[in-house]
């Protein structure tokens, strides 16, 4: 078993399909419902197989944050409504294989969109580094 | 009390499940069966507890098997099953295994399943162990009950599956309270107790020989220290005579399989009282009968790659690597190490840095890291 960060991007990645372009602002209320629930129909589904961790969304707006030297305020920048890439959130899961996590990647990228046509929204997945096994 | 009713909780388990109930309905009698025991032994602890619990189990099954009409006429015959004979626990610890570790489970589920049927481990200690949510772990026990609900599957005899899900946990090794290699060499031992199949012997002596250089394995500050900088009086060396004890007799069966090869490489290298002792030579011969074994696989290659360079020298080694197909996994750490001994430091360098993108553990990417830095300066001494 393996963990795998599936990230869901509000920017950034490939090329947005037509219906993906469309800012989630503009769609009815019942679409942002029906993707919503869809979600988290990804998500009973994973609880119920035994391979879900850890969901949560995140605000789209973000701050940098730095140290700037001793005895000093930490120096902030931002937020940058430009950013290049902004993350709206994770699914955690864990998994037998890459191939499964892919396949839940598919999963939840096939939620529906405007017109209930579905999005086809890229998702990212990252595996997470683990402690070397015991026997290499 | 409590590591009392956790060995005998597997126990009692492994006598239902030998005596025919049904798997699901066998664990859920020994629960409550355990439950009671909590709440009655503390005043009054029976004066043979193992038959208590069984009894108690044995008959909370059968009211449980009454009470469901719907399974009534399919259980019946179970419950009138004739009643048993002396108690063979090694044998019954042996049947719970394998049907633990059933081959329609996914790995996943049969370690779950085997940790707590066989290990007695609650839910809650083995999503700990795992890092995942209890709910989650709860939900991969309950599909694997119901995968084998309806499974028939009474061979006794540790077949290659059984083997394999106990070197998956040894190999998730220590993650917080509970610690998992030690259980698989636990459970390992049960095993191999119970039955003379060389091969378990061979896995038992493997966790043993590695499980034995463990405190030597990684740093104050949890960075991971190659086998040939490593510590040797670290080294627990009555665990890796016990180690090497299975195993000889083991081979003696003269019915080689991988875990065995395996051991007896381990063995060779737990054997070395400096790195630069280890027999390589011999270690080189036993890769060589592994990838007879292993249907030549590409990550004994790899290995056999690094034993040849050591025997052969680094040339020899990176020639031994052009038959390892790209893409598997540690190649460019392989790769990377034999170009450093030969001398080429930019080309170890840049490998190196390969590796390390593409380590899967965060130990593992800081050694690489460090090794690319120090060959990026020339690979002069650290």
């Amino acid at each position: 078993m393996a963990k795998y960060l599936l990230l869901k991007h509000y920017r950034g990645g490939p090329q947005p399909t037509a219906e993906g372009s469309i800012p989630m602002e503009q769609w009815a209320p019942e679409e942002i419902d029906a993707h919503i629930a869809f979600m988290d129909h990804v998500a009973d589904t994973l609880r119920e197989r035994g391979e879900f961790v850890d969901a949560q969304a995140l605000s789209p707006e973000g701050t940098f944050v730095r140290y700037d030297g001793e005895g000093r305020p930490p120096l902030t920048d931002g937020p940058f409504a430009e950013s290049k890439d902004l993350i709206a959130g994770w699914m955690m899961i864990d998994v037998d294989s890459t191939e499964r996590a892919h396949e839940v990647a598919a999963f939840l990228s096939s939620a529906p969109g405007p017109g209930g046509r579905t999005i086809k929204e890229w998702i990212e997945v990252r595996p997470f580094l683990t402690e070397p096994p015991a026997i290499g | 009390m409590d590591d009392l009713l956790r060995t005998l909780g597997p126990r009692t388990l492994a006598v239902l499940v030998r005596r025919g109930a049904e798997f699901t309905a066998a664990e859920d009698a020994v629960q409550e069966a355990l439950l009671e025991a909590a709440r009655r032994w503390p005043e009054a602890r029976p004066a043979d507890p193992a038959a208590w619990l069984v009894r108690v189990a044995w008959r909370k099954f059968l009211d449980a098997v009454r009470a469901d009409e719907a399974r009534r006429r399919r259980e019946v015959t179970v419950a009138v099953a004739p009643p048993p004979g002396a108690t063979e626990e090694h044998d019954d610890t042996l049947l719970l295994l394998t049907r633990c570790c059933h081959p329609d489970l996914s790995p996943a589920s049969a370690i779950a399943l085997t940790l707590r049927a066989v290990g007695g481990l609650t839910t809650a200690q083995i999503a700990r162990a795992y890092l995942v949510p209890e709910a989650t772990m709860a939900q991969r026990i309950s599909r694997a009950k119901r995968t084998l609900a309806g499974a028939r599957f009474d061979r006794l005899g540790a077949s290659a599956t059984v083997l394999h899900v106990l070197y998956l946990v040894f190999n998730e090794g220590f993650t917080g309270k509970v610690d998992l290699a030690e259980e698989a060499i636990r459970l390992t031992r049960q095993l191999a107790a119970a039955e003379s199949e060389p091969e378990t012997h061979g896995l038992l002596a493997l966790m043993l020989l590695h499980h034995a250089r463990r405190a030597a394995r990684f740093t104050g500050t949890g960075e991971l220290v190659p086998l040939d900088e490593q510590d040797r009086s670290r080294w627990d060396t009555a665990m890796i005579a016990e180690g090497v004890e299975i195993l000889q007799r083991a081979l003696a069966q003269d019915r080689h399989g991988e875990y065995q090869v395996q051991a007896a490489i381990a063995a060779l290298h737990d054997d070395a009282p400096r790195a630069e002792e280890t027999d390589w030579p011999q270690i080189l011969s036993w890769y060589d009968e592994l990838m007879r074994l292993s249907g030549a696989s590409p990550v004994v290659a790899l290995n056999r790659a690094v034993a040849v360079g050591q025997t052969d020298g680094p040339l020899a080694g990176l020639r031994a690597l052009q038959e390892v197909p790209d893409g598997v996994p540690r190649r460019d750490a392989v790769a990377a190490w034999l170009s450093e001994r030969a001398g080429d430091t930019a080309r170890a360098a840049e490998l190196y840095v390969l590796a390390a993108r593409a380590a899967t553990s965060e130990p593992e990417r800081r050694h690489l890291l460090k090794r690319a830095a120090h060959c990026a300066r020339g690979g002069l001494p650290a």
